[in-house]
């Protein structure tokens, strides 16, 4: 691969996990039961824990450490040999896991096509939709300032 | 020489057992769940997960549901929690100028670009109890409006486009950050390690040293810049993976305080800068976090430390109140052996007293 087609593989990746990690792991193992998997093995065994999360003076300036989050993690390693990374926040094992499954799929020349509109294509317009409805829900909050004329027109 | 003193075993684990009994309350009421807290009760969340300095909706619920609604032993258990697992690292600082608002309000800029959304609020409510919710209130589907694209750019780059606010403090991209919860603090603090405390510090500790700014305790002259709530993407950079990973979202509320300017013979005067951020939806605590964070620069803006909310010692060794509970708490355990000595102590200087004035009072007599 060259370094721009692996820089674009590696964004297709993050942009999958960027889905998965929004989702629940019941709609993730439903989409992923629904499809043939390649013979796989757990690498890292889903683990709990947490991660720094920081935040900016001023919300642009020097970062600062804001507090704590919770985070699970898990690798899976396919019998090709490739090898998926899950994170997510929260301490669900079994989401880790899956979403160290679908980057596994997601970096084979078999299963990327068929991850992506299974899984991940569904999942991202559910996600969409959902932010849709809630950027609607707050725009109707949104003020509209008017001008009252008093006096004679 | 220690002496122990046992044989309260016995009495602890019924002590525990009756407030467990207690917890549950009138067995014929339903069962508190988890998700009811955590969608109900949301603010309470928000609270114990942004002074627990833990964000997991989930246990911040639970440990809202085990300490009976107490607030601050709700914090301790989160406090607790964190404890027990290992760190994976720390996640690239969140990006709040490119957050999914859920609310987003100016009291500087009437026409702020990007629009003055109000979102879930109390404000403007009457503040009347409401009875139909104490039963079965069924509540409308929320209104929906046009999306709009336009940009909600910060108020203070705004400010800043023209000069008129000072820039945020920049360091080099691999600069260390100061972490509290790793190195015990030490003072004169810099401002990340404020801004760390400050983001866990106890909401009514903020709220009062806020308040006493406002009311002449180190004046500051505050304008609510800007205020947002809303969701941040999360990504950590995973050495195993070898690129920045995303984790999901998490709810964040930002205040930024635009405080009176300053200037010198060098430099043009501009306003000046408090920030507050914290979990979830907590505008008060980050309003307050603002004032306090703009007052405690008095020292390196050349102002006089004369307030309370000042003073960086006093502000930071008291704002914890996982802290504070243990030192003020810990009065109420046996303290048997140090009070018999005072009590021994006491009573001799008392027959003391008496002796001395039987004396004096003898002697008055004689003569």
């Amino acid at each position: 691969m060259t370094k721009t087609e692996q820089d674009n593989k590696r964004a297709q990746r993050k942009a999958a996990m960027a889905v998965l990690a929004q989702s629940e792991a019941a709609e993730i193992s439903a989409r992923l039961s629904a499809m043939a998997l390649p013979a796989h093995r757990t690498l890292r065994e889903p683990e709990n824990g947490l991660v720094m999360v920081r935040g900016r003076v001023g919300g642009d300036g020097a970062p600062f450490n804001l507090g704590e989050a919770t985070v699970s993690r898990s690798a899976v390693l396919l019998s090709t040999g490739q090898v998926g990374f899950g994170y997510t926040l929260g301490r669900d094992h079994e989401k880790a896991r899956l979403i160290a499954l679908c980057d596994a799929m997601a970096q084979t020349d078999a299963f990327a096509d068929a991850v992506e509109s299974e899984v991940i294509a569904p999942l991202r317009i559910a996600m969409i939709a959902k932010r849709n409805r809630e950027d609607a829900e707050t725009a109707a909050t949104r003020v509209d300032f008017y001008t009252m004329v008093r006096g004679e027109g | 020489m220690y002496v122990a003193v046992k044989g309260g075993e016995r009495a602890i684990e019924n002590a525990h057992r009756l407030l467990a009994h207690e917890r549950r309350g009138d067995r014929e009421v339903p069962e508190l769940t988890l998700g009811q807290i955590s969608e109900q009760l949301a603010l309470g969340v928000d609270r114990v997960m942004a002074e627990g300095s833990l964000y997991d909706r989930e246990l911040a619920a639970l440990a809202i549901k085990q300490a009976r609604g107490d607030m601050i032993e709700a914090i301790f258990l989160v406090r607790a929690f964190r404890a027990t697992l290992p760190r994976f690292g720390a996640t690239a600082a969140v990006d709040t100028g490119n957050m999914q608002i859920r609310r987003r309000i100016s009291a500087t800029f009437k026409d702020v670009p990007g629009g003055q959304i109000l979102g879930p609020t109390f404000d403007y409510t009457h503040r009347l109890l409401d009875p139909q919710l104490a039963e079965g209130f069924v509540p409308e589907a929320p209104a929906t409006g046009e999306t709009s694209s336009a940009e909600t750019p910060r108020i203070t780059d705004i400010l800043a486009h023209d000069g008129l606010i000072e820039p945020s403090p920049q360091v080099e991209a691999d600069a260390p950050v100061g972490d509290l919860t790793r190195e015990p603090l030490s003072f004169p603090a810099d401002r990340d390690l404020r801004l760390q405390n400050l983001a866990r510090a106890d909401e009514g500790f903020l709220l009062a040293l806020g308040y006493s700014t406002q009311r002449g305790y180190g004046r500051n002259h505050p304008f609510a810049g800007e205020i947002r709530f809303g969701e941040v993407e999360v990504e950590f950079l995973a050495e195993d993976a070898g690129f920045a990973v995303p984790l999901g979202r998490i709810e964040l509320t930002e205040c930024q305080m635009v405080n009176q300017f300053k200037g010198s013979a060098t430099e043009a005067p501009r306003f000046t800068r408090g920030y507050g951020l914290a979990f979830g939806q907590s505008e008060r605590k980050t309003m307050s976090m603002a004032l306090v964070d703009r007052s405690l620069r008095a020292r390196e803006l050349g102002e006089e430390v004369r307030a309370p909310a000042q003073d960086e010692e006093f502000v930071m060794s008291h704002s914890d109140n996982v802290q504070a509970t243990g030192f003020v708490e810990h009065l109420k355990l046996p303290h048997y052996v140090d009070f018999q000595s005072e009590l021994g102590l006491l009573r001799r200087l008392r027959k003391e007293f008496a002796e001395a004035n039987t004396s004096e009072l003898l002697q008055e007599a004689a003569e």
